[in-house]
């Protein structure tokens, strides 16, 4: 392994990236004049265990593309910073990229609150950026340079509306909704309500609960009292662990039949083994399993390299959710930028906006928000695991496939009480 | 809401509470008897709380027993800390306050940064018997680390409440809140007491840290959560109040609880701190201070 690129030195000295006000660049093979990538990332606060495997993946495009010759014949560089998943921070970082670094190609920081103030800087230097993860968060801006490299789509229900179609197409008709209150999952919440209203079902819990409850008896008390039969859930990895614990001691009752929707940090390994097999049953949000469906050219090989570099820089050993799908944003930038030829922003935008790219998570056009054409989020089951080792997800059958239909790769368990056995 | 869903909430928020007051108990002796402006004070539990982590890692050991075992080097790091504080800020006069705050914010910023570096930003958890399950009593279930964790408050505050009435150093950390220049005119040395108050303070946070990891995992970010809320106990409570640290922290808890079960969840910080500050217009001196 390359240390200088992928070493655990670079990694942690991103924690201190904003205190020390100093670019932390990874190099390979430098000569000529490099071309600039250049972003935010949380390496540290609520997103960094997303944020470490996003970087992670950047790094080994990075790699691999000066490996093929770089980018327009020069050596591609990254320059970043750790944004502490602070909104505050975000944007004092990019006017520095922008006005200081001088970076060519913007991409932006991981997760929706961050992104945000990202989007009118962006427009009005008129730059590109490729976002990571942000939730729609051209919806109302509608940037024409704009991308994500999520597969959300553009609607308000391609996301958490799967989990309430999954429970509409099971018959079930009493949905509750509890949500952290906070940007990215209240506006899950109201992709689910939306979609339950225009399947019909009623909604007979409704509630946000305060941005990082830690203890959730009561709040599933609630929920319990109300009788749905599935009950969608918006959290952030703390509160994730705080409800699946509370769900094993307190219950949330027999009417359940579904149980998750839209809980972040069960895509993470850490987690998934602090819980171990307390996760069993839920129903919940994911972007890449190792199921037959989602086969992709190149993927498997991906997912081994970066078990390796995982493991040597102390990064989530899984990646599944993020670091695909941030190597093939690598592959979209390195694709779009051979076929213009230049690293101009509106050149690049249009051949993104009209192109088809091949990645290793797929292929991947974009609509007119720069959200993908054809969203595929999928939801994903817990099914037989064992203990609290992670590397038992590797394998096929433990986040069974359940929505959509045609990426479905196993059977859906139910009632919810009975699933986590 | 229906009376069974309130009685639920009420022994929820009970059990809530009595993890808070664990939380709030060194902070109500370090800033309420001795203040000492201690906003580092949860970062110091995150400490025991990874401290327990790595006892577990270890020698397989409970919590709550890597708690105890851990008060003892916690109360020499709560006698360090104090006596740099006392050198640097508090002897130098009157803005000490201020100041005191910036280091207190300073140590609980490098103290994430070392449990960073050390253990990374994933959260780590442990495990023990009464972690995820119940103890089930008709409809009721009640989780066993939140029955441990409002015992081991319970036990903490009877502990602490003896000590500060029984003991010739408990009696004179109270007189240190109340007179320190008396004190010193009696013959005792107000520092050495503020130090020893400052152990005791820091090595009861050793094990009410090893509650926060029984409660649920950890990461190095989680003290700042606790922040506001452990200063509004002890205030709440009136200063330096044991009794009433406890009583505010399971008033808190109740509000939370029963606020959590309501129709209107998303007010319920709103409506915490609004009662803090009904309290302190009404009582400035909290609901049981003198």
């Amino acid at each position: 392994m390359d240390k200088g690129v992928l070493g655990r030195r670079a990694v942690l000295a991103t924690s201190f990236g904003a205190t020390l006000a100093a670019p932390l660049v990874a190099r390979s093979q430098p000569a000529g004049s490099p071309v600039r990538i250049g972003f935010s990332i949380a390496q540290t606060g609520t997103l960094a265990a997303g944020g470490r495997p996003s970087l992670l993946a950047r790094q080994l495009w990075m790699h691999d593309v000066n490996a093929r010759g770089g980018l327009l014949g020069r050596p591609v560089e990254l320059v970043f910073y750790d944004d502490q998943t602070s909104a505050a921070t975000s944007p004092a970082i990019y006017a520095k990229l922008l006005d200081v670094d001088r970076v060519d190609l913007l991409v932006g920081p991981y997760g929706t609150p961050v992104q945000a103030p990202i989007m009118p800087m962006a427009r009005q230097r008129g730059k590109l950026l490729f976002g990571n993860f942000s939730f729609r968060a051209n919806e109302e801006m509608r940037y024409d340079r704009y991308f994500n490299i999520a597969p959300f789509g553009a609607t308000p229900d391609a996301w958490p509306g799967a989990f309430v179609r999954l429970a509409h197409r099971r018959g079930l008709k009493r949905l509750a909704i509890m949500v952290a209150d906070a940007e990215g999952t209240v506006t899950l919440g109201a992709g689910a309500r939306e979609t339950a209203r225009s399947l019909g079902m009623e909604v007979v819990y409704d509630q946000r609960y305060p941005f990082n409850t830690t203890e959730f008896s009561s709040v599933l008390r609630a929920v319990r009292s109300a009788r749905p039969e599935a009950v969608y859930v918006g959290s952030f990895p703390n509160e994730t662990a705080g409800i699946v614990r509370s769900v094993a001691e307190i219950g949330v009752g027999s009417s359940v039949q579904l149980f998750g929707g839209g809980m972040v940090g069960l895509q993470f390994a850490p987690l998934l083994e602090s819980l171990g097999d307390a996760v069993n049953g839920l129903v919940n949000f994911q972007t890449y399993v190792p199921e037959r469906t989602m086969e992709f050219p190149g993927i498997r090989e991906f997912i081994d390299r970066y078990a390796v570099a995982a493991k040597a820089g102390g990064v989530d050993v899984l990646g599944f959710y993020l670091a695909p799908f941030n190597y093939a944003m690598g592959q979209v930038l390195e694709a779009a930028v051979k076929a213009v030829g230049s690293l101009e922003d509106e050149a690049l935008s249009r051949h993104m906006k009209s192109a088809e790219f091949e990645t290793v998570v797929g292929k991947i056009a974009f609509g007119p928000t720069g959200e993908w054409r054809d969203p595929r989020m999928v939801q994903v089951q817990f099914q037989g695991v064992r203990g609290t080792d992670v590397e038992q997800y590797r394998q096929a059958g433990r986040q069974v496939i359940v929505e959509p239909p045609e990426l479905v790769s196993g059977e859906l368990r139910m009632p919810f009480e009975r699933a986590r056995r | 809401m229906d009376l069974e869903l309130l009685i639920d909430a009420l022994v929820a928020g009970l059990l809530l509470g009595g993890f808070y007051g664990a939380l709030s108990l060194g902070l109500a002796i370090a800033f309420g008897l001795l203040d000492v402006p201690h906003i580092a004070h949860p970062a110091f539990a995150l400490l025991g709380a990874y401290g327990a982590v790595l006892m577990q890692g270890w020698f397989g050991l409970d919590p709550v027993l890597s708690g105890l075992i851990l008060a003892l080097p916690f109360y020499a790091l709560g006698v360090a800390v104090y006596s740099f504080y006392h050198t640097t800020f508090e002897r130098r006069g009157t803005d000490a306050g201020l100041r005191g705050l910036a280091f207190f914010f300073g140590v609980a910023f490098v103290a994430e940064v070392i449990l960073i570096l050390l253990f990374g930003i994933d959260q780590r958890g442990v495990r023990a018997p009464y972690i995820g399950r119940a103890l089930v009593l008709g409809e009721f279930r009640l989780p066993w680390r939140m029955l441990v964790a409002s015992g081991v408050a319970l036990a903490i505050a009877g502990a602490m409440a003896l000590w500060l009435s029984r003991t010739y150093v408990g009696r004179a950390v109270q007189a240190v809140a109340q007179d320190a220049t008396a004190l010193s005119l009696l013959g005792a040395d107000p520092v050495r007491v503020k130090r020893i108050g400052f152990g005791i303070a820091t090595a009861s946070v050793a094990l009410s840290g090893a509650l926060l990891v029984v409660v649920g995992p950890v990461e190095p970010g989680l003290a700042r959560i606790y922040i506001g809320k452990v200063f509004a106990i002890v205030v709440l409570a009136g200063l330096g109040s044991v009794g009433g640290t406890v009583l505010a922290a399971l008033l808190l808890g109740v509000i939370e609880s029963v606020m959590l079960s309501s129709p209107v969840a998303s007010w319920t910080p709103a409506v915490a701190f609004g009662l803090l500050l009904a309290v302190l217009g009404l009582r400035p001196q909290g609901l049981f201070g003198r």
